[in-house]
Order: C-alpha cells, then sequence, then structure tokens
C-alpha cells in the first residue's frame, strides 16, 4: 500500500471543473468599467530606418483615447537577459523585423483602434536585410544591432576533457548534421493583457503570463515605476510552452497606455500577431562528431550549433547554452567540445519553447547514434543501454545527476512496444514502408539561477489555516499555465495536513501573494513544491503545538490524519476542548463526528490560542555547476530523463508518414499526479511529432510570414495522432519533493528522433532537414534508390 | 445600422439590437457575458468557438450574430444542469481530459453534438468528429477516452 493518501493518484484537477463549465475566467475574458481596447502598429518591413512617425491623423479620430510611440515610451533598454538588453518599448531608430512594434493606440472599442492604427503615417528607409542565419555572421552582411558584431548575438566555445584522446580511442567516428525551421508555440489562447493604473498611481496588469515574478520587473524597469507600485495577476492560461515567459510588448504598451489615459486597457493578440512576436522555438544548424569503440562505448562529441534568433536576444542566451550543455547526458561521455553561435537575423524573435533549446540537438544526437549502431551492427537500444548514466554520476560538464531511470524507462519502452519482436522482423533496414524507431532525452527540473543574478529565493509559499476552522488557504506566485501546478500544490498540502483535496483552496499567479519565478524550466513541481510542503509543514507545527498545549500532551505524540488529530502515545481526553468548540457553534447542523479532536476544530483551537496560524516556506537551490562561462545554463537540482518508441507507416509514393504507435517512458521521479503526469507526456509526444513532420514558420523573400495562421501552420489534429502510451517511471530523486522531477519539458527530447529514426527504419533514407514533409521525404526517396543490402 | 434579433440561448431566450457585421461570437461574449466559449483564432481554424445552433456544432467566430436570429444556441455554460455536471464534462474532470481547458469548451460542444447523433461512436469516429478542435496540450488521449466513457454510460 502506497504511504501517501493523496499524492500519487489521479486525482482530479482543482480547476477543471471551473474549466469544463466556462466559468473559469482567461484575461480576454475580464472586464472593467470604461475600459479601452488597445492596437498595435506593426512594422510592414523587415528592416529599415525610422524617418518619421505622424500620429496627427489618428489622434483626430473620434474616440481615439491615446497613442504612444518611443516618444512617450522612451528608449530605455529592456530584455531577459541583463547582459543583452537589445529591446525598446517601441522601434525608434530602426525596424527590425516585420511585425516589429512601432505605436500603439487605445481607444473606446476595437475598431477606431484599428482604424487609428492605420491612420498612423510612418516614413522608411528600407534597408537590406539578413533573412539566412547560416550566412548572417558573415563580413559585408547588414547589421542589425550595434551591440551585435557581425550579428553575432552570443557565442561560446566549451572544452570538456580531452576530444583528441577521444578520437584517438574511436573505432568508428561519424559527422551529421541537421537543420530546423523556426516553429511556433501555438498555444491556444493569444497572449492577451488588461492593465490598470488607480489613482494612487498602483498600476495592476492581468496577463497571460508565465512568469509574473519576471513581468513585474521588467515593467517596473521599463516604465520607471517603483516595483511595489506594480503588480502582475496571471488569470486562468491558455498554455504557454515558453514563449509566454518573457514580458511582451503587448504588456508593456496597455501598461503605458493605461498609464496616460487613467482607463483600463485591454490588449489581446490576434492569432497573426501572436506569430509575429513569436519568442518561439529557434531555427538551428547542428553539426555532431562523434565516435565508438569497438564495443560501442561513446569516446566524444564535437558538436557545432549556430542558432537563427530572429531579430533580438528574448532567451536566447540559454537556449544557445542548452543547445550544447543538456547533450552531457543521459549517457556516459567523457570527452565534449560545444561551439554554440547564436546570430540575429529580421525575422521574429525566438526565445523559449518546450525543452528549451536542446530539442533539435537530441534530435540530431539520438539520430547519430542509431547510424552508429548501423555502422556497428549493433541494436539501437543495446547501444543506448551500454552508455547509459546511473544515478550518482556527474556528466563531463558538472552536471550531478541524483536519480536517473533512464535505464529502466528504455527497457519499459523497449519491452512494452514489443521491439525486439517488431525489429527482428525487418531485420536490417529494408524499405516496406514500417518503421520502428528509438530514442531518449534527458532535461533540467528547474534551472539552477535565476534569469537575473541574485540569490533570490526561487519561491516563497505562505499558508494560512482558515480561522474559522476547516481548510486552509495556500498562496503562491506560482504560474499554473494549464500544467496544472495549482493542483499539486493543493495535493501536497492536503497530503501534509491530512485534509480532503477540496478544503486546500489555491491563491496562485499573483505577483503579491509570494515571489516565484515561474512556470520555466520545468521547475515548479521541485521548486514550489519543497516551498509549498514546508509551509504545510509549519501550518500543521503550529496547530500540533496549540493542541499539544491545551491538552497537556506533547505535540510530537500528535499527528494529522483523515481530518482528524490523532494520538500517537495512547488515548488523549479531548472532552474539554471539544466542549468548547460544541459552544461556539450552537445551532451549527455539521459537528464533529468521531471521537478524534477534528482538523475543524484543531485548527479554530489553534486560532483561539495564537491569532492567525501562517505557515511559510521557500526554496532556493544549492550553489550546481561548474565555474566556467555559461557554467550557470543546465544546472539544476535533479535531471529527469526518458525513452521512446515510435512506429511509423510511410506511404512510399507521396511520402506521407503516419505514425501509428507512441510508446514513452519519462522518470519523473515520484509521480505527484499520475494523469497530470501521463497528460505532460502526451502533450510532449503531440507537439514533438508535429515538429518532427509538420510545423513550420516559412517566410518569403521579403521576411514576411506567409503561413501565420493555424490553417496554414499545421499542428496535429486528434486524426493526425496515434494512440499515446505514457510509462511513467519513478526514481526516487533526492533533491525533490517526496521524490519529484519535472516532467513538462523532457518528455518532448526523445519524441522527434524516434520519429525519425523509424522513418529511415522505414524508408533507408534519411532527412537532414526538419519538419519530415512528405514532399521532403519522396525527394529522397526517389534520389536513394534500394541498395542491394536493404532488398530481401 | 443596428438590427433587432430574437435567439434563445442556453433555453433563455434575448432580443438583442447588433451590428449586422458582428459574430455571433462577440455578442455572446461581449453582449451576454457568455466568455466560457473561446476565441483561438477568429477565422475558422481552431474550434474553441464552437457552440450548437440548432443542435448542429458550428464555428461561432464564422456566423454573424444575425443569422443566428430565430435559432437556439447552446454554450457550454448550458451544459450543466442544476448543479449536476454534464456526463461529457464529468468524464472530461475525471479523466484529465483538461489541461490549460482553452479547447474544454468547444471540444465538449462537438462531443455533445456527436453523441446526440451516435451514441456508440468507434475511436476513430470519435477522432474525426473532433478533428476541427484543436488542443495543444493533451495530445487529444485523455480527450479521446473521455468521450468513449461518456458514450460508454449512455449506450
Ligand atoms: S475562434 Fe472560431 S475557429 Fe478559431
Ligand atoms: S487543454 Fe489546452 S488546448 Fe486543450
Amino acid at each position: 500500500m502506497s504511504k501517501h493518501r493523496i499524492l500519487n493518484t489521479r486525482a482530479p484537477r482543482v480547476d477543471a471543473v471551473d474549466k469544463a463549465t466556462g466559468k473559469a475566467l482567461y484575461t480576454d475574458d475580464l472586464k472593467r468599467p470604461r475600459m479601452l481596447t488597445a492596437a498595435i502598429l506593426h512594422s510592414p518591413l523587415a528592416h529599415a530606418r525610422i524617418l518619421n512617425i505622424d500620429t496627427s491623423r489618428a489622434e483626430r479620430l473620434p474616440g481615439v483615447k491615446a497613442i504612444v510611440t518611443h516618444r512617450e515610451a522612451g528608449t530605455r533598454p529592456y530584455g531577459v537577459s541583463p547582459a543583452r538588453y537589445d529591446e525598446t518599448i517601441f522601434c525608434h531608430d530602426k525596424v527590425r523585423y516585420v511585425g516589429d512594434e512601432i505605436a500603439a493606440v487605445a481607444a473606446i472599442d476595437q475598431d477606431i483602434a484599428l482604424e487609428a492604427v492605420d491612420l498612423i503615417k510612418v516614413d522608411f528607409e528600407e534597408l537590406p536585410a539578413v533573412l539566412d542565419g547560416r550566412t548572417a555572421m558573415e563580413e559585408g552582411q547588414p547589421q542589425l544591432h550595434e551591440m551585435y558584431k557581425n550579428n553575432i548575438c552570443a557565442q561560446i566555445r566549451w572544452h570538456f576533457g580531452d576530444i583528441e584522446e577521444g578520437r584517438k580511442e574511436s573505432h568508428i567516428v561519424r559527422t551529421d548534421r541537421m537543420t530546423s525551421k523556426m516553429q511556433d508555440a501555438a498555444f491556444m489562447e493569444s497572449q492577451s493583457v488588461l492593465a490598470e493604473m488607480d489613482c494612487h498611481g498602483d498600476l495592476t496588469m492581468w496577463s497571460s503570463t508565465q512568469a509574473p515574478h519576471y513581468v513585474q520587473r521588467t515593467l517596473a524597469m521599463a516604465l520607471n515605476l517603483p516595483l511595489q507600485k506594480v503588480r502582475v495577476i496571471k488569470p486562468a492560461v491558455g498554455g504557454g510552452f515558453g514563449p509566454k515567459a518573457s514580458c511582451s510588448t503587448a504588456e508593456l504598451a496597455a501598461c503605458l497606455l493605461t498609464m496616460r489615459t487613467g482607463q483600463p486597457v485591454k490588449l489581446t493578440f490576434d492569432r497573426e500577431q501572436v506569430f509575429l512576436h513569436s519568442r518561439a522555438r529557434h531555427q538551428f544548424f547542428h553539426t555532431m562528431t562523434s565516435g565508438v569503440k569497438k564495443d560501442g562505448t561513446l569516446t566524444f562529441l564535437e558538436h557545432k550549433c549556430v542558432l537563427d534568433g530572429g531579430a533580438y536576444a528574448s532567451f536566447g542566451i540559454a537556449t544557445m547554452y542548452y543547445a550544447g550543455s543538456l547533450l552531457g547526458g543521459p549517457y556516459r561521455l567523457k570527452n565534449m567540445v560545444y561551439d554554440g553561435c547564436r546570430v540575429v537575423t529580421n525575422k521574429p524573435a525566438c526565445g523559449a519553447q518546450r525543452g528549451h533549446g536542446a530539442v533539435i540537438a537530441r534530435a540530431l544526437f539520438e539520430v547519430q547514434l542509431d547510424r552508429i549502431g548501423e555502422e556497428l551492427g549493433m541494436d539501437p537500444i543495446e547501444l543506448r543501454l551500454k552508455n547509459v548514466m546511473e544515478a550518482g554520476e556527474t556528466t563531463c560538464n558538472e552536471l550531478f545527476v541524483s536519480s536517473f531511470g533512464m535505464r529502466e524507462a528504455l527497457e519499459a519502452v523497449r519491452d512494452s512496444a514489443a521491439w525486439k519482436k517488431k525489429r527482428a522482423l525487418g531485420g536490417k533496414t529494408r524499405r516496406d514502408g514500417k518503421g520502428i524507431g528509438a530514442a531518449c532525452g534527458f532535461f533540467v527540473s528547474g534551472a539552477g539561477y535565476p534569469i537575473y543574478r541574485s540569490r533570490t529565493y526561487h519561491c516563497t509559499v505562505v499558508t494560512k489555516a482558515d480561522e474559522m476552522g476547516g481548510g486552509v488557504t495556500v498562496m503562491s506566485g506560482a504560474a499554473d499555465i494549464g500544467q496544472g501546478s495549482d493542483t499539486v500544490l493543493a495535493m501536497i498540502t492536503a497530503e501534509e495536513l491530512g485534509l480532503p483535496l477540496d478544503d486546500v483552496k489555491v491563491l496562485s499567479g499573483d505577483s503579491r501573494l509570494s515571489v516565484d519565478l515561474g512556470a520555466y524550466s520545468s521547475r515548479t513541481t521541485l521548486m514550489t513544491g519543497h516551498a509549498c510542503r514546508e509551509a504545510a509543514r509549519d501550518v500543521k507545527r503550529q496547530i500540533l503545538e496549540a493542541v499539544g498545549g491545551c491538552l497537556g500532551v506533547p505535540p510530537e505524540t500528535l499527528d494529522l490524519k483523515d481530518n482528524q488529530v490523532v494520538s500517537l502515545a495512547g488515548e488523549i481526553d479531548i472532552s474539554n476542548l471539544r466542549k468548547e468548540f460544541l459552544k461556539e457553534h450552537k445551532g451549527f447542523a455539521s459537528l464533529p463526528y468521531c471521537p478524534n479532536l477534528t482538523f475543524s476544530e484543531a485548527s479554530r483551537i489553534a486560532f483561539l490560542e495564537r491569532g492567525a496560524i501562517v505557515g511559510t516556506g521557500k526554496y532556493r537551490p544549492p550553489p550546481l555547476g561548474g565555474s566556467f562561462k555559461g557554467a550557470a545554463v543546465g544546472t539544476s537540482p535533479a535531471f529527469g530523463c526518458s525513452a521512446q518508441i515510435a512506429e511509423v507507416s510511410v506511404d512510399l509514393e507521396t511520402g506521407e508518414v503516419t505514425v501509428e504507435n507512441i510508446t514513452g517512458a519519462h522518470d519523473c521521479g515520484f509521480a505527484i499526479n499520475v494523469t497530470q503526469v501521463e497528460g505532460q507526456m502526451q502533450g510532449s509526444m503531440m507537439m514533438g511529432m508535429g515538429e518532427a513532420l509538420m510545423e513550420q514558420i516559412i517566410y518569403d523573400k521579403k521576411g514576411r510570414i506567409v503561413n501565420a495562421n493555424l490553417a496554414e501552420y499545421k499542428i496535429p489534429t486528434a486524426l493526425d495522432m496515434p494512440h499515446l502510451d505514457a510509462i511513467i517511471v519513478e526514481s526516487d530523486e533526492p533533491n525533490g519533493p517526496y521524490g519529484a522531477k519535472e516532467v513538462g519539458e523532457g518528455a518532448i527530447m526523445p519524441v522527434i528522433p524516434s520519429i525519425l529514426n523509424a522513418i529511415y527504419d522505414a524508408t533507408g533514407v534519411r532527412i537532414e532537414e526538419l519538419p519530415v514533409t512528405p514532399e521532403r521525404l519522396v525527394a529522397a526517396i526517389k534520389a536513394n534508390p534500394v541498395r542491394p543490402s536493404q532488398k530481401s | 445600422m443596428k438590427k433587432i434579433i430574437s435567439f434563445v440561448v442556453n433555453g433563455i431566450e434575448h432580443e438583442l439590437a447588433v451590428e449586422p457585421r458582428r459574430t455571433l461570437l462577440e455578442v455572446l461574449r461581449e453582449d451576454l457575458g457568455l466568455t466560457g466559449t473561446k476565441k483561438g483564432c477568429g477565422i475558422g481554424d481552431c474550434g474553441t468557438c464552437t457552440v450548437l445552433l440548432n443542435g448542429v456544432a458550428t464555428f461561432s467566430c464564422l456566423t454573424l450574430a444575425i443569422q443566428a436570429d430565430g435559432c437556439s444556441v447552446e454554450t457550454v455554460e448550458g451544459l450543466a444542469e442544476g448543479g449536476k455536471l454534464h456526463r461529457l464534462q464529468q468524464e472530461f474532470v475525471d479523466h484529465g481530459a483538461i489541461q490549460c481547458g482553452f479547447c474544454t469548451p468547444g471540444m465538449l460542444m462537438t462531443a455533445v453534438e456527436l453523441l446526440r447523433r451516435d451514441s456508440a461512436p468507434s475511436e476513430q469516429d470519435i477522432r474525426r468528429a473532433i478533428s476541427g478542435n484543436l488542443c495543444r496540450c493533451t495530445g487529444y488521449q485523455k480527450i479521446v477516452e473521455a468521450i468513449q466513457a461518456a458514450s460508454e454510460k449512455t449506450s
């Protein structure tokens, strides 16, 4: 029997009923009296100097309340990474991509706001644009920013171990390449903001953000307001997946407009604006050379990556580091070199997206392992099992792996998907259109350091027992963006206090409640989970101390279980306390129902004795990682890992790929909520499958997105998706609360390569450019006639 | 020029003066405060705005409010009755078919129409029926399971 009552179950999410009945409020559902609607003027050009901005006609339009440009907003630089503040609220000297924001209008309704935007006249001097990330750094290319010489926004060279030694030991060495396209997170709710400044000068902003804390800081900095005057509230959010983690122009513009008009201002992106604003997946150009010994032992990895990051840095510095650092695991790899270079181009800025920076790198490395296995004549899963790390090991780039169910995950998918049988059916790679492929992945469970340099706690939680007796309220700045963190906090609290889940209410996503760095880098369960457990235990201690004091028994002999106070040291006389409670509740129907003191009685008595019973909790990881430049990115108190097998069938005439089955196993340490862990895994499978087969932002020659909508930017539908089999592996992470660690992002890691390896198994061809569209695949099949050894 | 329309929404009759170019989605959300119906794209690509118009699953972002004149409209707010969740809502909750929840109202309305039409759909029928409703969070697995469970309870 599980030692937990609520944890490790399939408890329904605490917000599910509100979401199922339409009661849950998202930002765009909110209304305030005298609310104005805002619209943004975007650049029509990819690269141009701004000569003049004339807002006079727009200002005269009846119904327009305010227009803001760089003249009103100022040009104080801001951004995500303090070393690369390269954005201003509005463009002032130049525009750098089609969609760059030039001005915003607040009007009494949306039609007028949009009409006013059309009336703003901007004179441009068009400049040649940089649209190809591969050549952006070459001499003679147009320059986007003065601060980025040769358009290089960041660059790193890492050297771990001795690569020449590794090369010497190698029996096989091979080099492979992979490129991808920029991709969109395609969350269903577009960004929405409602900002209101009151007569005290207090600014409140409701926003569909993943990170209220960082947004609060950015608003205060860019708008030059005292931090305590800025409050960020996150209502229900319709998915984030990364791009909603950085402060957006929509947020800054809405705040500026409410500051100027004194009226609440709402600004909701339409779907095209979601694509233009982007901050989603970078375009990657990877080259990897790695080697193995005769027995399959990995000897070294030499890795080069150019990242096309679009016009601004956003989260991209971390993206570049992650692309290199997360190849340190899950295999034993002593020698690794990484050359990373992030360039800026005249396209929408890229940032973080599920599996931050590491997804395409992982895809290529896992494909390369398969190709090595083929050369060695070794089964791809055997090759991986030969090299997987175990708990207690440290990667060559100084990431310590405190729990690690990699072997178990790989064996689980191998057995569950009947790998040996299915693989043997084909024998050597064949071309009958049916294929099976495997891959692994590795990811952080929360970034080891905050984005700004500080020894700040990464989160705090305050839990208060209801003073009337009964339940508790958990208060946290954590951001539930659909991943279910509120439910995790409620379950942890209920478990600790012996309460039914319903008696725990969670208030979250408000910068006023507590510092919490937000929903990114798969951090909330581990980090806020720790703080939440500590706060609950603090409440429990205080209640038991108060009750123990009244009863004259040591608090250590009491416990909270099943909504009651239980004595661990024999029977105790509670009659006086009960009498007092009953006296207070004359005429009430629901009275204590059991011989033990109930939680309601205990918490009420604690209040009568001590006043407010408030528990607090906090979490900050210990110092982690090495001391080399960029060592902070990739560090984490724990690492998740996953394995996956994909089965595909390919129409050899059309190149159409159908994914028939996906079996994934993920080591989440301990599943706080079993259903939610599966849900994160299945969502990752869908997103990875889309990225492998259909998702790509397409630009025309002028740098305009031609498919900025959900019909032409295809994401998988229910008909595209196969049955998804999610296997949970629990390795009991020592640094996680109850052994728990991440699942939100790690689970996407093996998705793309397992599909690519399956496609090769089905067709005998390798595609080096993602996504694998039917056109690309059919061209490759035609260009590669079946080799004799593959027949039969 | 505004037009007067009258329609029944979740069993309640409404008479409204609306601009002819306004969509049913806008009128439901802004004039009637029924914000359960969502706008994921506004141009017919995502299905989050799905409502039942005379019983037929319809993208309310592509429907003009005046087209609903004289019709009956059902939205997610009308599904639960007497404080009791509709069985599809209950199965969505129990199966973890809801994550961010932004696709949920539209997904539910599509599923309601499907189960009224066919009380025992196959898995493929379910996938086909909801293929116009995008969900970015769940991979659809638990949504399909929830609809299957609800249909088993009816038939
Ligand atoms: S909002 Fe109607 S289909 Fe997307
Ligand atoms: S639950 Fe988020 S889009 Fe479906």
